[in-house]
C-alpha cells in the first residue's frame, strides 16, 4: 500500500547499495517506507508481486551465511526475480580465480542484481567497479552491512515511531563488527544518540571519532537506553586473545536482567544473530517477548531487502539490450 | 672518446653548496671541468652541445631503496626495466634490495646481480646483501665476503631483524668491516595482519590497523643496541613524528645513526587510500597529515638523511585484490624526483637540500664514488626542468609494473637528460 503511494516522489540516485555511508535521511526513509509496505505484503497469503519479473538476481556469498542469504533469496523470489545462489565452496575462487575475474565472469551472464558477501573489507566495492549491474553489499569484512542497519532501523521505527533522539547502546565486539559500523552510520544520520559499550580490547581505535559516546562500563552505558543492541562475539576471540574467558566476558558484558534494569523500562533488545546464549546474552532475556525484538528483526530483514532490491531495480536499464 | 658540453645550466653540487649558472664539460666518461668561466673562448669544436637554458644540472640521483623482480619475479621487473625507469626519473644509481628469489645472501648471487646489471642495465646497480641467511632472521650472512663482492650494505629488506641478540651481534660484527646495517623498522607482532595506519580512517574502512608504535618500538630497541655495539645503523624509512624524535635524540648523542624517508610518505597521507586504493597500500603504511609534514621538516633540517623511492613493482595479480589481501608496495623510480619537487615548489624544502638527500647523502653513506659534481668524477649527471607540468600516465611508465600511487596525477618538473658515465641514457 505505502509501497505504491511513495513511488511517485521517490528518488534514490544510487546504482549500488555498498554501505550506509553516503546515504541521506530522505533516502533511508524512502527505503524504510517502502519496506513498511512489504511487511504488510509478507503477512498476507499471497506474498508475491512482479516488481522484479524477468530480472536475474545472483547471491554471491564468499563467506558462509544462512540467515542473510536466505533472507535475500526470499526477498528476490517474492518480487518475482530469478534468484541464483553461489557460495564459495562451489566456486572457482577456491581454484585460484581472483575476485575480479569472478566478477567479470558473472557479469557476462547479465545479472541485474548482485548480492555479495565477502570476508574482506572493501571487496564488494572492488567488485562493484567491475560489473555493470547493481550491487548490494551483504557484508564486507568489518566494513559495512547496510541491510542489517536498515532492518534494525525499520524494527526500531515501527516499535518506537521514530529514530531521532533515541539512545541506542551497541554492546559487544564493536572492533570486528560491520553491523556496528553500519548501525553507527545510520543512527547518526537519523539523529539517534549512539553509545558503544565494550571492553577496551574490542573497541576500534579512535571509536569516539565516529560520533558516538564510548563506554567500557556496561552499567553506565545502558543507563536510560531506549535500545540495547547486542553483538555476537566470536568464540575464538574469547580464549585470551581479546578477552580472557567466556565467564569473565559474561560477568561484565553479558546482557542479563540485572544489567537490563539500568536501561529504560521500555528498552528493546536487539541482536543481529546468530546468538551465543550465555555468552553475550542471557537466554531468558533473548526470549523475553516483552523486551526482545530479535525475531522481529528477522521478519523486517526480508521486507527491507525487498525494498532495497525494488528501489535499486528502478534505476536499472529497461528495454532492449544494454 | 666523446665530448659533451652542457651550456648555460644552473649547476648545483648539493654537497658543497655550489649553485652557479655556468657550463660543464664531459670528456671520456668524466666531468672534465665546469663553472661560469668555462668556454670563455667557446666550447670545444668537437663537443656535442646541449643547451640547457638555465635548467638545473646536478649529480645523477642515487636511489638506495629499490626492489626488482630479478631474480625470481622477472614479470614484475628486471634489472633492465628498473634501470630504464630509473633513467627516466633522473636516477643514475640504484641500490637493489636482497628480497629476491633466491635471496641475495651469497657471493654467487651478488656476482649474478653485477653480471646481469652489466649486461642489461643502463644505470649503475649495486645490491644490498641480506643481513641474515634467507632473510630468516636467524644466522648472519658473510658480510665480509659479500662486501668484497660488491654488496654496499646489509639488510633484510622488508623484514625486520626481530631477534635482539642476533641484531646485536650483526651490529657488532659489522663494525669489523665498517659495514652499514639497514633495518626495515617494524615490530612484526604489532603489525600482525595490519594493512594501514591504525586510527579513525582504518576504523571507518574496517581495515586492520598498524599502530605507529610498531615502527617506533623497533627503532628505539635498535638504537639501544647501536649504543652498546657502535655499529653503523640506518633506518630505511621513518614515517612518523615519534620515529623522527627517536632518531634526533640518537644523533644528538652522537650515535652512528642515519635514516631515510620515501617520496610517497613525504607527499601522500592515509587519506589517499580513499576507497581502498591498493596502490596506496605501502609498508610502512601511509600516515596522517601531521606525520607527513613532520617528515618534510625533518628532511629539510637534516634529521632525515636520504630520500628514497622504495620502488616496489607489483602486478595486477598481487594488487587487483581486496585491500586486505593485496601486496604492499608502490613503484617510484620515475616519480622520486617529480613527486618531491612539489615540496620545493611549495617552498617547504630547498632544491639543493632535496637534491642532496638523493645524491651525495646516499652515495657517501654507502661509500660510492658518485653523487658529487667534481672535476675528474664520473660524469653521472641529471639535467632537470623543475617547472615543466605533466600528467603521470600509466602506459608511459618504463617500469614493467604500473602500481604508481600517483597514477593520473599532475606533476611539475622532471629529468630532461640522464647521463651515466658520460653517456646519455635517457632524454625526455
Amino acid at each position: 500500500m505505502s509501497a505504491q503511494t511513495h513511488t511517485a516522489d521517490l528518488t534514490f540516485p544510487h546504482r549500488h547499495l555498498l554501505g550506509i555511508d553516503g546515504l541521506t535521511p530522505q533516502e533511508i526513509n524512502a527505503i524504510l517506507d517502502l519496506a513498511d509496505g512489504y511487511v504488510d505484503q509478507n503477512r498476507q497469503a499471497n506474498k508475491k508481486n512482479s516488481v522484479l519479473r524477468g530480472r536475474t538476481q545472483i547471491n554471491l556469498f564468499f563467506e558462509a551465511s544462512t540467515r542473510t542469504q536466505s533472507s535475500f533469496e526470499l526477498a528476490g523470489k517474492r518480487l518475482g526475480a530469478d534468484v541464483m545462489n553461489m557460495s564459495v565452496k562451489n566456486s572457482s575462487i577456491k581454484k585460484g580465480e581472483t575476485l575480479v575475474d569472478t566478477a567479470t565472469t558473472l557479469n557476462a551472464m547479465h545479472p541485474d542484481l548482485l548480492v555479495v558477501r565477502h570476508s574482506d573489507s572493501g571487496a564488494v566495492e572492488l567488485l562493484a567497479r567491475k560489473v555493470s549491474c547493481s550491487v548490494i553489499n551483504a557484508g564486507d569484512g568489518r566494513h559495512e552491512h547496510p541491510t542489517q542497519a536498515l532492518l534494525d532501523a525499520l524494527t526500531i521505527r515501527r516499535r518506537k515511531g521514530r529514530l531521532e533522539g533515541l539512545i541506542v547502546a551497541i554492546c559487544g565486539d564493536i572492533m570486528h563488527s560491520r553491523v556496528a559500523r553500519s548501525n553507527i552510520l545510520l543512527l547518526n544520520i537519523m539523529g539517534a544518540r549512539v553509545r558503544l559499550v565494550a571492553p577496551p580490547t574490542l573497541l576500534p581505535t579512535d571509536a569516539e571519532r565516529l560520533g558516538v559516546e564510548v563506554y567500557t562500563d556496561m552499567e553506565k552505558g545502558l543507563e536510560d537506553a531506549d535500545i540495547v543492541m547486542m553483538l555476537r562475539l566470536q568464540l575464538e576471540r574469547m580464549n585470551g586473545s581479546f578477552v580472557p574467558s567466556v565467564r569473565e566476558y559474561y560477568r561484565y558484558f553479558g546482557l542479563d536482567y540485572d544489567k537490563l534494569s539500568i536501561a529504560s523500562p521500555e528498552a528493546l533488545i536487539m541482536h543481529p544473530g546468530p546468538m551465543n546464549r550465555g555468552v553475550e546474552i542471557d537466554s531468558a532475556v533473548a526470549d523475553d517477548i516483552n523486551r526482545s525484538v530479535i525475531k522481529e528483526q528477522v521478519e523486517m530483514g526480508v521486507a527491507v531487502r525487498m525494498a532495497v532490491l525494488d528501489i535499486l531495480s528502478r534505476n536499472l536499464p529497461t528495454g532492449g539490450v544494454s | 672518446m666523446s665530448t659533451i658540453a652542457f651550456l648555460n645550466a644552473r649547476l648545483i653540487d648539493p654537497a658543497s653548496g655550489y649553485d652557479e649558472t655556468g657550463h660543464l664539460l664531459v670528456k671520456d666518461e668524466l666531468i672534465a671541468d665546469f663553472g661560469p668561466a668555462l668556454f670563455k673562448d667557446g666550447a670545444p669544436s668537437d663537443a656535442e652541445i646541449i643547451e640547457c637554458n638555465g635548467k638545473v644540472l646536478c649529480p645523477g640521483l642515487v636511489d638506495m631503496r629499490v626492489f626488482t623482480g630479478e631474480p625470481g619475479a622477472e614479470h614484475r621487473e628486471t634489472l633492465g626495466s628498473a634501470s630504464k625507469a630509473a633513467a627516466a626519473g633522473g636516477v643514475t644509481t640504484i641500490i637493489v634490495m636482497p628480497n629476491t628469489t633466491p635471496v641475495i645472501d651469497d657471493v654467487a648471487l651478488v656476482d649474478f646481480i653485477a653480471r646481469r646489471a652489466r649486461d642489461t642495465a643502463i644505470v649503475r646497480v649495486h645490491p644490498m646483501g641480506a643481513l641474515t641467511k634467507g632473510l630468516r632472521g636467524e644466522e648472519m650472512t658473510e658480510m665480509g665476503l659479500l662486501g668484497e663482492a660488491g654488496a654496499v650494505a646489509f639488510t633484510d629488506g622488508t623484514h625486520y631483524l626481530a631477534h635482539p641478540q642476533i641484531m646485536r651481534r650483526a651490529l657488532s660484527y659489522a663494525t669489523f668491516f665498517d659495514a652499514l646495517i639497514v633495518q626495515h623498522a617494524h615490530e612484526p607482532a604489532l603489525v600482525a595482519d595490519g594493512v594501514m595506519t591504525e586510527g579513525e580512517l582504518a576504523t571507518r574502512l574496517g581495515l586492520q590497523g598498524i599502530p605507529k608504535a610498531a615502527e617506533v618500538i623497533a627503532i628505539e630497541r635498535d638504537l639501544r643496541l647501536v649504543e652498546i655495539t657502535g655499529g653503523r645503523y640506518h633506518v630505511s624509512q621513518v614515517t612518523c613524528i615519534e620515529s623522527i624524535e627517536a632518531i634526533r635524540l640518537a644523533k644528538a648523542k652522537g650515535l652512528p645513526v642515519t635514516c631515510g624517508a620515501s617520496a610517497a610518505h613525504m607527499t601522500l597521507n592515509e587519506n589517499d587510500i580513499g576507497k581502498y586504493l591498493t596502490f596506496c597500500k605501502l609498508d610502512p603504511p601511509l600516515r596522517r597529515e601531521e606525520d607527513r609534514q613532520a617528515l618534510v621538516e625533518a628532511v629539510a633540517d637534516g634529521t632525515i638523511d636520504v630520500v628514497v623511492s622504495g620502488h616496489d613493482p607489483q602486478d595486477p595479480e598481487t594488487k587487483r585484490l581486496p585491500f586486505q589481501q593485496a601486496a604492499f608496495g608502490a613503484i617510484g623510480l620515475e616519480t622520486l624526483l617529480p613527486a618531491t619537487l612539489a615540496l620545493v615548489h611549495q617552498e617547504q624544502i630547498t632544491l639543493p637540500r632535496l637534491l642532496q638527500t638523493m645524491t651525495s647523502a646516499p652515495a657517501d653513506l654507502l661509500g660510492l664514488k658518485v653523487g658529487h659534481m667534481r672535476k675528474g668524477a664520473a660524469a653521472d649527471l641529471t639535467l632537470i626542468d623543475i617547472d615543466v607540468p605533466w600528467i603521470l600516465a600509466r602506459d608511459k611508465l618504463k617500469s614493467k609494473s604500473k602500481n604508481s600511487p600517483w597514477d593520473e596525477r599532475r606533476m611539475q618538473g622532471r629529468a630532461l637528460h640522464t647521463m651515466v658515465a658520460g653517456k646519455i641514457v635517457h632524454s625526455a
